[in-house]
């Protein structure tokens, strides 16, 4: 290359990379922060966030947050590969049985908010890990047994209160009447065509009613005992017999979910709360929601859903910590409530929702939810146990022996977890 | 007896065609049923037949839900160009196993091959790391030099240009190329460029055809790479648009269905238009696809 015309060429990049930076500096552009959601495709959700994202930057010109939305189905792996490569955005959400994995493998730090802000909400949606916050959620979600109060007088059953459950032998007759009476082609939706965290969520509640766990929480270092033990091998063997009795289908259909209860074809569905407002919609008041039934030792739903975190590498964790502080002002909360079919997470947001809250529709699966839950395990562990707790509850399911199953689950966590040296906090 | 074994012919290839329509004719027809329609029909012949409540609000419903234009502009570019690169870098690969000579020329290709007992899963943390550091030009907030090629083409195209199946097949093909032609061209002061140019590609079509076929669906098909290092919707390929539709707990079935319709009608056309190579040369290769 000519010299002369190198040596301008020269001139031109550095008079740009010295003069473009000094004009982004003139005007002071406020600091960005990137934030990962899940709510790729779920536009009501994404259209909550992105409300929280904009009145925050327009509120104060310190700091501008930057939406990525991920669809849900591939959210958890483009995160660990962002870990993989320090690639990691400054705000995650996560679903919350997942934050004591992100914990331990250094994703999180913790959260700054005052306690002033945190503390009306309930802890099903706050990540707590040795003590200290490291994720907050805007809203939650709870399970309830839904069916009609016709059903119930139909069929001769009384109606069981969270105080007075039905037993497992009330459940089971229950079930076995609304078979018998020839009106429904099975008697209870379960919900079993879903994959993933559906089972955990879903299904190890009833384990943990028969008195079982999927890990003894006593250390989290071994699931002898809990996941095959004597109430863990009656979970297994009630659980077979609910499709081996044709009580509830063993390949439920996409249809039979969607549509099974509110077409009268199930007597029962054991659902989400996001699934009430339709149920509403189709009974009115003659919709019942009825507690889980206590199977052995108690009653029990699971609790918690997605909540927002601050990663490890943000390098502005203040302003990360005043979107957050922002967000979960009641005026929001009350939204990620209504909007989606959800949970309120705080009394006042409760107070102005129209399905929670004393006497209004779904107040019963607000109760389930302050007084029945069982959280999943707490544990760096847990994606793990809920997929070795799929599988034994789908081969179980299917007919697979109880026990047998259920040995060769324990198996593979405890072998895991031995190779992970039981997930002793990294020093 | 001829016209009955052409009878018989014809009517197990209509059968087999049948049994190959079903799927993509299910698809389509459930693109146009709502989701409690399509749900229900699917126990029945009716999931074959456009009954009940017909309309194109699924479609309606994918282009409000993703920026579908946006995913499908991202995939036919990213395939398109990876077939290109890699029809000229593969084959001239080929070619120089295939036709000259040098030392090592099959410890190489022993190499090459040896690569395809390595599954992408094997490779894809080191090569993410790899693209984490790798030094790019940046231009937001001044012209700088930075690290990392995260959310954008590159990422997408660079790691998939070099390919063993594809030099394989090159090679295996020039292979079959009579050496008189070379040695004609050389005689006649070619160079071994002009060689590759003018007599091999020219008489490679088939090769080409399979080639590009065989790139283009992975490429087309690609999620698990853009997974991990695509955050930026802008960029995001076609594959990664249908984890939209599964949200939390909930699947819209009938705009999956519309939305893989019309992801499919680029692939059949591609298939289609180049069906005839493709052909001829799974004949002569013995390739299985």
């Amino acid at each position: 290359m000519n010299p002369k015309r190198r040596l301008s060429l020269a001139v031109v990049f550095a008079t740009v990379g010295l003069i473009v930076p000094a004009a982004g500096v003139a005007q002071a552009a406020p600091a960005a922060i990137t934030m990962w959601t899940h709510n790729g495709g779920n536009a009501a959700e994404l259209a909550d966030v992105n409300l929280t994202v904009k009145d925050f930057n327009a509120s104060q010109s310190k700091y501008k947050v930057i939406v990525k939305a991920f669809p849900q189905a591939s959210y958890n792996d483009a995160v660990a590969a962002a870990a993989a490569s320090n690639n990691l955005p400054c705000i995650v959400d996560s679903d919350a049985p997942n934050i004591p994995a992100w914990v331990y493998a250094g994703y999180l730090s913790p959260l700054t908010l005052p306690a002033s802000l945190t503390k009306p909400f309930v802890p099903a949606v706050k990540g707590i890990i040795n003590g200290k916050l490291y994720s907050i959620g805007t809203y939650n979600a709870a399970v309830g047994l839904f069916t009609t109060k016709t059903i119930l007088a139909e069929l001769g059953l009384r109606t069981p209160t969270i105080a007075n459950p039905w037993t497992l032998a009330e459940f089971n007759d229950a079930m076995s009447k609304a078979k018998a009476s020839g009106k429904f082609d099975y008697a209870l939706e379960l919900g079993n065509n879903n994959t993933g965290e559906w089972w955990p969520y879903f299904y190890s509640p009833f384990l943990q009613s028969f008195g079982g766990d999927l890990i003894n929480r006593a250390g989290y270092k071994t699931a002898e005992g809990s996941l095959n033990g004597k109430a863990a091998v009656a979970w297994g063997n009630w659980w077979q017999g609910l499709f081996a009795n044709g009580l509830s289908p063993k390949n439920e259909t996409a249809d039979q979910h969607n549509n099974g209860f509110v077409t009268g074809k199930f007597a029962f569905a054991w659902d989400g709360a996001w699934d009430g407002p339709n149920f509403l919609k189709k009974y009115g008041t003659d919709l019942a929601i009825l507690p889980p039934p206590n199977l052995g030792t108690h009653p029990v739903i699971g609790g918690g859903s997605w909540e927002w975190a601050i990663t490890r590498t943000c390098s502005s964790s203040a302003g990360a910590n005043a979107w957050l502080a922002y967000a979960i002002q009641t005026k929001y909360l009350i939204k990620f409530a209504n909007d989606l079919g959800n949970m309120p997470v705080t009394p006042a947001a409760a107070a102005a929702s129209p399905f929670f809250g004393p006497g209004k529709p779904f107040a019963p699966l607000q109760d389930f939810s302050a007084q029945l839950v069982t959280l999943r395990p707490p544990t760096p562990a847990y994606p793990i146990l809920a997929k070795v707790f799929e599988n034994a509850a789908r081969a179980i399911k299917d007919g697979g022996d109880v026990q047998n199953t259920l040995d060769g689950a324990v198996d593979t966590i405890n072998t895991v977890l031995k190779s992970n040296n039981f997930y002793k906090t990294k020093k | 007896m001829k016209t009955l074994s052409r009878v018989t012919l014809y009517t197990l290839m209509t059968i087999m065609s049948f049994v190959f329509l079903f799927p993509l004719v299910f698809m389509v027809i459930s693109s146009l049923k709502p989701d409690a329609q399509l749900l229900h029909d699917t126990t029945s012949l009716r999931a074959f037949i456009p009954t009940g409540s017909i309309s194109f609000k699924n479609y309606s419903g994918v282009f409000t839900r993703i920026p579908f234009f946006t995913f499908l502009f991202n995939s036919l570019l990213v395939s398109l160009i990876t077939v290109v690169l890699g029809l000229f870098v593969n084959s001239s690969i080929a070619f120089a196993i295939a036709r000259m000579k040098w030392k090592g020329k099959n410890f190489v290709m022993a190499i090459i091959l040896a690569t395809l007992i390595l599954p992408f899963e094997v490779i894809a943390i080191p090569l993410l790391y790899i693209c984490a550091k790798i030094p790019s030009i940046s231009f937001t907030g001044g012209f700088h030099l930075t690290h990392g090629i995260f959310n954008s083409y590159q990422i997408q195209i660079l790691p998939f240009i070099a390919n063993a199946i594809s030099i394989f097949l090159f090679v295996q093909f020039f292979k079959t190329l009579p050496k008189d032609l070379d040695e004609a061209a050389r005689v006649d002061g070619a160079s071994w460029f002009l060689i590759y140019r003018k007599i091999a590609m020219p008489l490679a079509g088939p090769a080409i055809g399979t080639v590009a076929i065989l790139t283009f669906l992975p490429m087309w098909n690609s999620y698990l790479w853009p997974v991990m290092t695509i955050q930026d919707e802008r960029y995001r390929p076609i594959m990664i648009g249908l984890q939209y539709f599964y949200t939390n707990f909930q699947t819209s079935w009938g705009q999956i269905m519309a939305y893989l319709s019309l992801l499919t009608i680029p692939v059949v056309i591609l298939f289609l238009s180049m069906q005839r190579f493709f052909v001829t040369s799974i004949a002569t290769s013995g390739v299985k696809g």
